[in-house]
């Protein structure tokens, strides 16, 4: 600002623009502290016990940790012939510590995972290091077992001593590092996990698109219905939207069944023979009708909430103009509702694709996804770092389709009921 | 719907194709609950109707389920309604409080970042239940509040203000700031405006916001399962403990309570909204 200027004042002298910034910085900084709480708690309670999962999915300090001077002593080791004395050493005094301390049960347990035969080889070495006599470690340990003098597994131990490791993001693709430190896929009969991940992804693809199938004429209905029938009906849609997730797969469990409702009907119209009732539960089906009813209403209310703003006159106009109902409703109509298809379908993606409870009552083996998968983990077999793994991998897609959302619709159009 | 007189032939046939398919997903829709009412007054154990219940015999029905889920020997019911509830209460209250706090803030157009801090806010909503399961397990057991009710009510918090936050910040949007302006040149303080002027207005979005925090805790299961100890047992916890285990009719007598339940508040929350967009001026 030039001096020329004249600056305008407030009535106790300081100038306007400081006073409005002064003002405008106080309005901030109220604005933020009222949100501060919640948004505190979230990020302690929520937002870092997520950064722990990744720390998690790829920590694998342990085995450092439990061999600290021999990964000291490998080092040097090129990795190729079997090592010097000077790593025989290094390891048969880490070992002499962790047996003291009880804990080379946990290493056999951890040096398994990544290749298989130390279990039996490291319990005999407890056993036998007892008598070992001082110097010469290397004669005396591949005396124990020949695994022992098995390069082999002294390349398996060296490829533990990073304090970080992807194997758990591998392993979640059935992938892993081999001998030669090359990333390989596992063996066809043990890859579990792609198989889980196509599940998922189609029974999602498939589940958004029955609900869009079966949502686009009710929600069209429903948006053009007088008010008095459609608040009625919309009773059906929000009843199951309101109604515990547990009350209506159980439902959906009864009428599957065997000797349920949806059989009988179908012995009834002569379909199937009593005989031969088809098993319509604990497998993909289950799966695929139980969680296309149960999320149904979160395709039809973005819908309907889209197609309650299209005015009926430009259908007429369509019409007036030539157009037959059909043309005036693929050219004018169905355009216009694509806002509420792009969020009804991501909407019943995302939670499609997370899905656990459902699945795991009435998938059978299957139609459970990769949420089961993370569950089973997390409460049987206790590796909560695949656990992390998978459910980061899941995370990530989520978030990309998240992101795609967010650019079509805007998190802030997000309605609900 | 009437149709007009001229319609043509193919169109008529093609707008009674159109309703019948309507009526069929409504059917899909709405049936299944219907299932449940019938079977938990089922007289015998088995969970299919009885050739007794199909003729109408009032012999084969009864209310042994219910009075096997209020007074059966070492029945979790009881237990499990109590936490439920406990829990449900606690947590719809934090949710709402939290919530609306910060729902004003989001409100106000000299909020920094807020883009990012809704994206964080609302992020529970949006993350798969089973890896924030994964995610709260981890904290709570190492806070040491794994198998608390207090660790559950946290949790479900974190699960509830999502929809606090979004159906006040919905609510607010059409607020009008003068009346609260006005409010503060007549010599009223912040708290005493907010409590006298604000608050009634936006009470409508806060309540359902709240019913949404209030549904999504006493439904919850994936983390509960993750966090309950026998002694945090709930409802769904039980229910799924059943399903998995044996379907017994008890568990349909629960499911028929939790349909009145949730009939219940379906009415309230579709009156408070009717409410809310009168008082903001929405006409539809």
């Amino acid at each position: 600002m030039s001096s020329e200027t004249k600056q305008i004042l407030t009535t106790d002298g300081i100038p306007l623009e400081v006073s409005l910034k002064k003002a405008e910085r106080r309005n901030k900084i109220k604005a933020f502290l009222l949100v501060a709480p919640l948004l505190l708690f979230i990020i302690i309670t929520y937002v870092f016990p997520i950064g722990d999962m990744l720390m998690r999915s790829v920590d694998d300090k342990m085995v450092t940790e439990m061999l600290p001077k021999t990964f000291k002593a490998m080092e040097k080791w090129d990795g190729k012939e079997l090592p010097e004395e000077e790593v025989f050493a290094a390891f048969h005094s880490d070992f002499i510590k962790l047996v003291e301390e009880k804990r080379e049960g946990k290493l056999s347990t951890q040096l398994n995972y990544t290749k298989n035969g130390f279990k039996s080889i490291i319990k005999k070495l407890r056993r036998k290091s007892k008598s070992f006599e001082e110097g010469n470690y290397k004669e005396q340990i591949m005396a124990v077992h020949k695994r022992w003098a098995n390069v082999e597994y002294w390349q398996a131990i060296k490829r533990r001593a990073p304090a970080y490791t992807g194997q758990k993001y591998l392993k979640g693709i059935d992938m892993f590092k081999n001998e030669n430190g090359e990333i390989v896929n596992v063996p066809e009969d043990r890859r579990i996990h792609r198989v889980l991940w196509l599940r998922t992804l189609e029974i999602a693809f498939f589940v958004t698109l029955f609900c869009f199938l079966m949502a686009y004429p009710i929600a069209h209905l429903l948006a053009t219905l007088p008010m008095k029938y459609s608040n009625l009906l919309m009773i059906c849609v929000l009843l199951p939207f309101w109604t515990s997730l547990l009350v209506r797969t159980a439902s959906w469990m009864i009428l599957l069944q065997q000797q349920g409702l949806v059989n009988d009907f179908f012995v009834g119209i002569g379909l199937v023979a009593d005989d031969n009732r088809p098993e319509m539960m604990f497998n993909k089906t289950g799966s695929y009708v139980a969680m296309t009813q149960i999320l149904l209403p979160f395709m039809v209310l973005p819908l309907y909430s889209v197609m309650k703003t299209i005015s009926p006159s430009l259908m007429r106009a369509g019409k007036s103009l030539g157009g037959t109902p059909f043309v005036a409703f693929w050219k004018v109509y169905f355009p216009l509702t694509i806002p509420g298809i792009g969020a009804g379908c991501l909407l019943v993606f995302i939670l499609a694709i997370g899905y656990y409870i459902t699945p795991a009552l009435v998938g059978g083996a299957s139609g459970t996804l990769i949420s089961n998968q993370i569950a089973f983990h997390m409460k049987s077999t206790l590796d909560w770092s695949f656990a992390s793994a998978m459910g980061l991998m899941l995370l990530t897609g989520v978030l990309a389709i998240y992101w795609v959302y967010n650019k079509l619709v805007g998190i802030d159009n997000i309605k609900l009921g | 719907m009437a149709l007009p007189k001229y319609t043509e032939p193919h169109y008529r046939i093609w707008h009674y194709v159109y309703l019948t398919i309507c009526a069929a997903v409504f059917f899909f829709l709405i049936a299944p609950l219907f299932v449940i009412f019938p079977l938990s007054f089922n007289a015998e154990e088995f969970l299919v109707f009885s050739d007794g219940m199909k003729r109408l015999d009032p012999d084969a029905f009864s209310l042994r389920w219910y009075k096997d889920m209020i007074y059966g020997t070492k029945n979790p019911w009881g237990l499990a309604t109590k936490n439920s509830f406990i829990i449900a209460i606690f947590a719809t209250i934090g949710s709402v409080i939290l919530g609306t706090v910060a729902a004003l803030g989001l409100s106000s157009r000299h909020m920094p970042y807020k883009g990012l801090i809704m994206a964080v806010l609302i992020s529970p909503m949006i993350v798969p239940l089973i890896i924030s399961g994964v995610a709260i397990f981890f904290f709570m057991a190492k806070a040491g509040l794994a198998a608390t009710h207090l660790g559950i009510i946290l949790a479900h918090i974190i699960l509830g203000t999502p929809f606090v936050v979004i159906t006040v910040t919905a609510t607010l949007s059409g607020f009008d700031h003068s009346v609260t302006r006005a409010a503060a040149s007549l010599g009223s303080n912040p708290v005493n405006t907010f409590m006298k002027i604000t608050l009634p207005l936006i009470l409508p979005g806060v309540i359902s916001g709240g019913l949404f925090a209030f549904v999504t805790s006493f439904d919850e299961v994936v983390v509960v399962l993750f966090l309950a100890g026998l002694e945090n047992t709930t409802i769904p916890i039980q229910m799924w403990t059943g399903l998995r285990e044996q379907l017994s009719p008890t568990i349909l007598a629960v499911a028929t309570c939790l349909i009145i339940l949730s009939t219940l508040i379906l009415v309230t929350a579709e009156l408070l909204r009717r409410r809310s967009e009168r008082l903001r001026g929405i006409n539809r």
